[in-house]
């Protein structure tokens, strides 16, 4: 821990916070001082006690223990309200924004000082003219939100802490909805924020950004607080190793690829959602056996839809897509059943919404999709689920390796091995994969990865959807860019550079 | 995080809800100047040892069963199924018409296979036709069952008073149904087997109560398709994306809701009334929801919640009787405050009840 005798008194300082849920110790006897005008990262796998510890800050919860000091002073933080009153602001993960509301609405948004709005508004559009001068945080205050880029949507978050006079600044994951160039332009207001003085404690997993842009960071490990560094004298690899306990490859091992027939064919196909904005404009790609074709992309720019539509979840409505000899398109549907039934498998992106049900135990997440592994019969035998589930869990190291479970109890990456393994084990020709590592620890990352690998081996056509592109850098062999809809591009791995996704990623034609 | 061992959950939280509806009810029993605890044993005595108690608090179970089992597979995939009272209706108007047009043209016991076929086709008819809505058009099935609890009502008047009115019936109901078509009373089976029993409205559709309770059991936790719509309940988008056909097993399972609820009419017209009249759903549909609640939408939970609401059916009746100063009135507000405190109420403790084993957690 950083010697702070002598400097300055500092922002935060914690002093042996825990708190415990039922058995699970989140939190235990965590210390931690952050110095003002930094920026300090909390860095952790999922489940290593940094949501709570800040949310302990920020009120949300109550520490079993301990104590909190703002700027050297003891603070009983109880709720939210006390910590806006002690000046600390919170930009969540998910934005927490009205997308109906103009920006200056939702900034004014619990702090409307009156009955009659006027003069509240007055109030903050001054305020706002200030803070963009300030910090070089500009936004239309009468753009509607919803309408308005993540990046900017974050950049209301952050004025509307700001405005509430923020200064300790805690942002939980800002960058998983940025592009590399949005990325940029955040540390850019990140800097100017912290030069005037701001204190941003910055909770995130990516050690590339805790490198970048952090003064400080603070490691945790299980509930503890396993080691201080400064960036500038440690490397990645050494917090990676700090975060897991054991080392760790960070990145993705690329191996050999021998491409072989076109698997699945997609051509000029085009989506329009239920108020009929086109979110998806003449994709065609084709995926050859034993390759992983790596979709790079901000989220939102129309690899969800493509993943749905190509899982037979949404309808094809133009364009077609052939798949084992079969032609699908609008006037032959095919529904997800039917898609499994062709031999394709789909890791969904969203884990706790598409791919498990979550109360049901492991055992029967482990037939989802697939009810003939039951038997052709009527009937659903809880036996046959666990001698189903059993070699899964095991052949995945899924743990607890216990098919009575319930799927929400076993952690992210645990959950993810469960539907990798339910999914794999269809041996499927295509397997579509959205974001197989999010919400994912590290050592888990690694198997993952090395079991994609092993898929395409043997001869499967993988699709790879993922906003981490060191993820796609690392597995694919062709890397398609999608921006708006359409695809911008598509690059052989050796040519695919962070800056030149970048560049596409935001649209410019490769 | 925040879960209670199994046991809490089923049995300890019912208990305390009972005991606190119970406490409340004794203080307005004592209000208007009785004694709580001899009311209670009343109520007991009433419903389990007086002569043909049993009989008749097992008889009020069998409609609670029914209406409690059809609420609880809607629950299961997630739909909130509130028309009860229209799928029972229209049930006993199933019946009827069997009952009306081959009684007396085929056997007895064919009549009375048909008149089940047709108590779980109108009910499931009926329920049926708010599940196409909401599975294809986005009605939502909380409104549209509500409503057709009223056009069942409605069509009941019109059909009672008009062409179905029996040819020597003064009043709104059917001709009485040919005798061989009554479901036998269990009194009548026991006696028939040599034992002494009272007399009671209790017949043999608490037996066809039971075994579709194993019916329900077995479909939900033992099939593919209660798999798939258990799936379909927790979470809906995995199911869809897990090939569940969803619009389609929407309205499947409303229609198997609606044929439970329907069956209720075997209890109450082909067992007791005989004919078909108006109202006889008096409420049983709607307090299937808190049966199914206090149930926890399991069969075996259900029997029990149901077995405490007959028993406080019959008990509640003897009050009546015993007591000058209890009416029939204040029995229904006894009812009402156990519906509301296990129903309503039924998470109120919840919280407390967390903190409390959270506590002992973290010492032990």
């Amino acid at each position: 821990m950083a010697d702070v005798e002598g400097a300055a008194v500092p922002a935060v300082r914690l002093r042996q916070i825990s708190k415990s849920f039922g058995a699970v110790r989140a939190n235990d006897q965590i210390d931690l001082d952050i110095a003002p005008g930094t920026i300090h990262g909390i860095i952790g796998e999922n489940g290593a006690g940094k949501s709570t510890l800040v949310s302990i800050l920020y009120g949300f919860y109550t520490a079993d223990s301990g104590t909190i000091e703002i700027d050297g002073e003891l603070a009983r933080i109880d709720k939210p309200a006390d910590a806006i009153a002690r000046g600390i602001g919170m930009v969540h993960q998910h934005f927490m924004l009205v997308p109906t509301f103009t920006v200056l609405e939702n900034v004014m948004l619990g702090a409307e000082g009156g009955a009659l709005l006027a003069q509240g508004a007055a109030d903050v559009r001054a305020e706002l003219l200030r803070l963009e001068q300030e910090h070089g945080l500009e936004v239309d205050p009468n753009a509607l939100t919803g309408d308005l880029p993540v990046g900017l949507q974050q950049r209301v978050e952050i004025l509307k802490a700001l405005r509430r006079g923020a200064r300790i600044l805690i942002l939980d994951e800002p960058t998983g909805v940025l592009t590399p160039a949005e990325t940029e332009a955040m540390f850019a207001i990140l800097r100017a924020l912290r030069d005037s003085g701001v204190t941003i404690l910055l909770i995130t997993h990516k050690l590339g950004e805790v490198m970048a842009i952090c003064d400080a960071v603070s490691v945790m490990r299980q509930g503890r607080m396993v080691g201080q560094r400064v960036p500038a004298q440690t490397s990645r690899e050494e917090l990676a190793e700090l975060m897991v306990g054991r080392q760790v490859t960070l990145d993705a091992q690329p191996t050999e690829a021998r491409p072989g027939a076109a698997t699945l064919s997609v051509r000029d196909l085009s989506w329009r959602d239920a108020n009929g904005a086109p979110r998806l404009r003449d994709v065609s790609l084709v995926l050859r056996a034993g390759e992983i074709l790596g979709l790079a992309g901000v989220s939102g720019n129309g690899q969800s839809e493509l993943l749905d539509v190509l899982a037979g979840l949404a309808p094809v409505q133009q364009g077609q897509i052939e798949l084992a000899g079969r032609i699908i398109d609008a006037t032959h549907p095919a529904d997800p059943a039917d898609m499994r039934q062709l031999g394709l498998a789909h890791v969904p992106e969203d884990r706790h919404r598409r791919a498990l049900v979550l109360p049901f135990e492991a055992r029967e997440n482990a037939v989802l999709g697939y009810p003939k592994r039951l038997g052709s019969g009527p009937w659903a035998r809880p036996t046959t689920m666990t001698e189903i589930a059993q070699p899964l869990m095991q052949g995945f190291d899924v743990r607890p390796p216990n098919p009575k479970l319930a799927a929400r109890g076993f952690s992210g990456g645990n959950q993810q091995k469960l539907v990798l393994a339910r999914e794999i084990s269809a041996k499927p020709k295509v397997l579509l994969v959205g974001q197989p590592t999010r919400g994912v620890d590290i050592g888990a990352i690694e198997f993952i990865h090395a079991q994609l690998n092993a898929m395409k081996a043997e001869g499967c056509a993988i699709l790879l959807v993922s906003v981490e592109l060191d993820e796609i850098r690392g597995l694919s062999d062709r890397v398609a860019v999608m921006n708006a809809g359409a695809i911008v591009g598509t690059l052989d791995r050796q040519d695919a550079t962070v800056q030149r996704l970048g560049l596409m990623m935001a649209g410019q034609a490769a | 995080m925040n879960t209670l061992p199994r046991w809490v959950e089923i049995l300890l939280i019912p208990l305390i809800n009972l005991s606190l509806a119970l406490c409340v009810a004794g203080v307005v029993i004592a209000l208007v100047g009785e004694d709580p605890i001899r009311a209670l044993s009343v109520m007991l005595k009433g419903a389990f040892v007086f002569s043909g108690g049993l009989g008749y608090t097992l008889y009020y179970t069998t409609n609670f069963i029914f209406t409690g089992l059809a609420v609880a597979v809607a629950f299961h995939a997630m739909l909130f199924n509130i028309g009860g009272e229209g799928q029972t209706t229209l049930g006993g108007l199933g019946v009827a018409l069997i009952c009306l047009a081959l009684g007396g043209v085929l056997p007895g016991g064919v009549v009375i296979l048909f008149a089940i076929a047709g108590a779980a086709a109108f009910g499931a008819l009926w329920a049926l036709i708010p599940g196409w809505l909401q599975a294809y058009r986005g009605s939502h099935i909380v409104i549209t069952t509500i409503m057709f609890n009223f056009i069942a009502a409605g069509l009941m008047v019109w059909l009672l008073s008009g062409i179905l009115r029996g040819g020597n019936q003064g009043s709104p109901q059917t001709n009485v149904f040919a005798e061989e078509t009554w479901l036998p009373r269990l009194h009548e089976i026991v006696r028939g087997l040599g034992f002494d029993a009272a007399s009671s409205p209790l017949n043999l559709s608490f037996v066809l109560a039971l075994l579709a309770c194993v019916g329900v059991w077995l479909l939900i936790w033992r099939t593919k398709f209660g798999y798939n719509l258990r799936a379909l309940g927790h979470a809906p988008d995995a199911a869809a994306s897990a090939g569940v056909a969803v619009p389609r097993m929407v309205v499947i399972a409303m229609a198997i809701s609606g044929a439970l609820a329907g069956c209720m009419a075997l209890n109450e017209i082909l067992g007791v009334q005989h004919k078909l009249v108006l109202n006889f759903s008096a409420g049983y549909g709607f307090t299937g929801i808190a049966v199914a609640l206090m149930g926890r939408n399991h069969p075996v939970g259900i029997v029990m919640a149901s077995l405490l609401f007959g028993a406080l059916y019959q008990g509640g009746t003897e009050l009546d009787f015993e007591f000058t100063s209890i009416t029939r009135e204040m029995v229904l507000v006894v009812q009402g405050l156990i519906i509301l405190f296990s129903g309503a109420l039924a998470y109120m403790i919840t919280p407390w009840l967390i903190r409390i084993f959270a506590k002992g957690a973290t010492r032990a």
